[in-house]
């Protein structure tokens, strides 16, 4: 069985739709990128599948397994946390939040995650640094700790490289692909970016006037991509 | 200046010195505790606008003759702090202006309410009251500081109790939602935290005044530390004792209690964010 899957999916707000019927499903080790132009729903599609706002119809199911070990959100920075006074450590410990249950007290294993997840994102010498003074990369790679304590199989991103310069992208999606590759952990991703999807991902959903799911090699045979795109080559 | 002293020393045979004392630093320091959560989620002026609140239905109160006036204007401020911190998320009226309203609105209703039906010979005196808390505190008994002193206790341990949920909530709630926890369901108990403590800090430093009570310590502590533990600690020292420091020199030199310990917040704020400059320089 599918982590996870949509049936029949239509998302909207305010009674207007915009994403109709979609049908698709994710296994466990993919690396599925979501591409669409601003406003054809990306986002509202990540906060439906997590379950954060109902769709209009449809449903996204999510298998037992998945729930239980939880899953990662890393959502778009909002302004609220430019500025806010906390450190790596705070945030990053923050991801637990769900895993003592009605305990509101972090315990020895989840200070153990929280480190371990620090590390694997290269954060050590930060731990203790203020985020606000972090640069937007390192600010990514704190949230991402943070989404790691929360799930260890399945991490659904929202544009993680907004608003960063290209090396500190190309190190961004070399991260990610390593966490495919190395830790087996699934990896939905919002990306605008259609060249670095061709180029990590492994299977594409195209939402928009056209709706596309396939793997990577179909979506170039559809020529898809050469709407919008390919003005990097 | 041993004159001075010797007065000084002279008013902590009054039990009321003591109550006020007690009630001053008890409220201080429940206001600050969440303050820093509000400045971060952006709902700073929500102090002024429940303290307007609370006038107006402290307002209907006393036109309506309610002996036990406390609880009536308790219930109607938590009432409209779960109505403004939920237009606050995704609603027509976002959420400045929705505070604005229902502030202006319950300050006029309140005012009109007492110069129809007021059959006090002082009106303005009473408004003035009110508003910026005069001597009310200095007139507290003894089961007024037991009322006070058992919510504190309830606010601090709510806070203790739930300090990790509070941070993911005010930090990242969509991250928290997403992850199970109900970020809905923190965000109405911190609605309701605040309106106890402005309903009990109304006795203090009046309705205009609370929201400095609420912003400032969380404004001086966030110039200068950097974790959100440790903003929190000293948001709480520095209310405590500014609470303290402001009764003191009300006391000495009878100024008023509000206006004097919101004078004390101004200058310790002045302090902490040039001692915040100079850290980034060095």
């Amino acid at each position: 069985m599918s982590q996870l899957s949509c049936k029949k999916l239509c998302l909207g707000y305010d009674g207007h739709e915009i994403v109709h019927n979609l049908n698709f499903s994710v296994e466990k080790g993919d690396y599925l990128c979501i591409l669409g132009e601003n406003g054809s729903g990306k986002t509202t599609l990540m906060k439906t599948m997590l379950g954060l706002r109902p769709p209009v119809r449809g449903k996204v199911v999510i298998d037992d397994e998945c729930k239980k070990g939880g899953i990662g959100y890393l959502p778009q920075q909002t302004v609220v946390q430019r500025d806010f006074p906390a450190s790596v450590w705070e945030i990053v410990l923050s991801g637990c939040q769900k895993k003592r249950g009605l305990n509101p007290f972090y315990g020895k294993n989840e200070k153990k995650l929280a480190l371990d997840n620090i590390e694997k994102m290269g954060l050590s010498e930060l731990k203790n640094r203020c985020y606000r003074v972090l640069s937007g990369g390192q600010q990514q790679r704190v949230l991402l700790a943070r989404a790691l304590c929360a799930a260890s199989d399945i991490l659904l991103l929202d544009e993680p490289v907004a608003g960063l310069d290209p090396k500190v992208t190309e190190e961004m999606y070399s991260l990610i692909d390593e966490l495919n590759k190395k830790y087996g952990i699934t990896i939905i991703m919002i990306s605008h970016d259609v060249s670095a999807a061709l180029q990590y991902a492994d299977k594409v959903l195209h939402i928009g006037s056209e709706v596309f799911f396939g793997t990577k090699d179909e979506y170039i045979a559809s020529g898809h991509p050469k709407g919008f795109a390919g003005e990097g080559e | 200046m041993e004159k001075l002293f010797s007065d000084f020393l002279g008013y902590f045979q009054y039990p009321f010195v003591w109550y006020a004392i007690i009630v001053g630093v008890l409220i201080a320091l429940c206001s600050s505790l969440l303050g820093v959560t509000l400045v971060l989620k952006r709902f700073s002026f929500i102090g002024d606008g429940l303290s307007h609140v609370a006038f107006g239905a402290l307002a209907i109160a006393a036109v309506m003759n309610l002996t036990n006036n406390i609880f009536f204007v308790l219930v109607i401020t938590i009432i409209c702090a779960v109505l403004l911190l939920r237009t606050g998320q995704n609603t027509k009226i976002r959420g400045d202006a929705s505070i604005a309203m229902i502030s202006v609105g319950a300050l006029a209703l309140g005012y009109l309410i007492m110069n129809i039906f007021s059959t006090s010979s002082n009106l303005s005196g009473d408004v003035c009251s009110t508003l910026f808390g005069s001597t009310s505190i200095l007139t507290l008994t003894g089961s007024d500081v037991w009322i006070c002193a058992v919510l504190s206790v309830i606010v601090v341990a709510l806070f203790i109790f739930f300090y990790n949920k509070i941070f993911a909530v005010t930090f990242d709630e969509s991250f928290a939602e997403a992850v199970g926890t109900r970020a809905k369901l923190y965000n109405l108990l911190i609605a309701v935290v605040i309106a106890v403590i402005i309903v009990l800090a109304m006795n203090l430093v009046g309705s205009l005044l609370i929201s400095a009570l609420v912003i400032f310590p969380a404004l001086s502590a966030m110039r200068v530390f950097k974790s959100f533990k440790s903003v929190t600690i000293c948001s709480a020292c520095i209310s405590v004792v500014c609470a303290l420091l402001g009764i003191l020199i009300s006391i000495l030199f009878s100024t008023p209690v509000g206006a004097t310990i919101v004078a004390v917040d101004i200058v310790v704020f002045f302090i902490f964010a040039l001692i915040g400059k100079i850290g980034v320089k060095s």
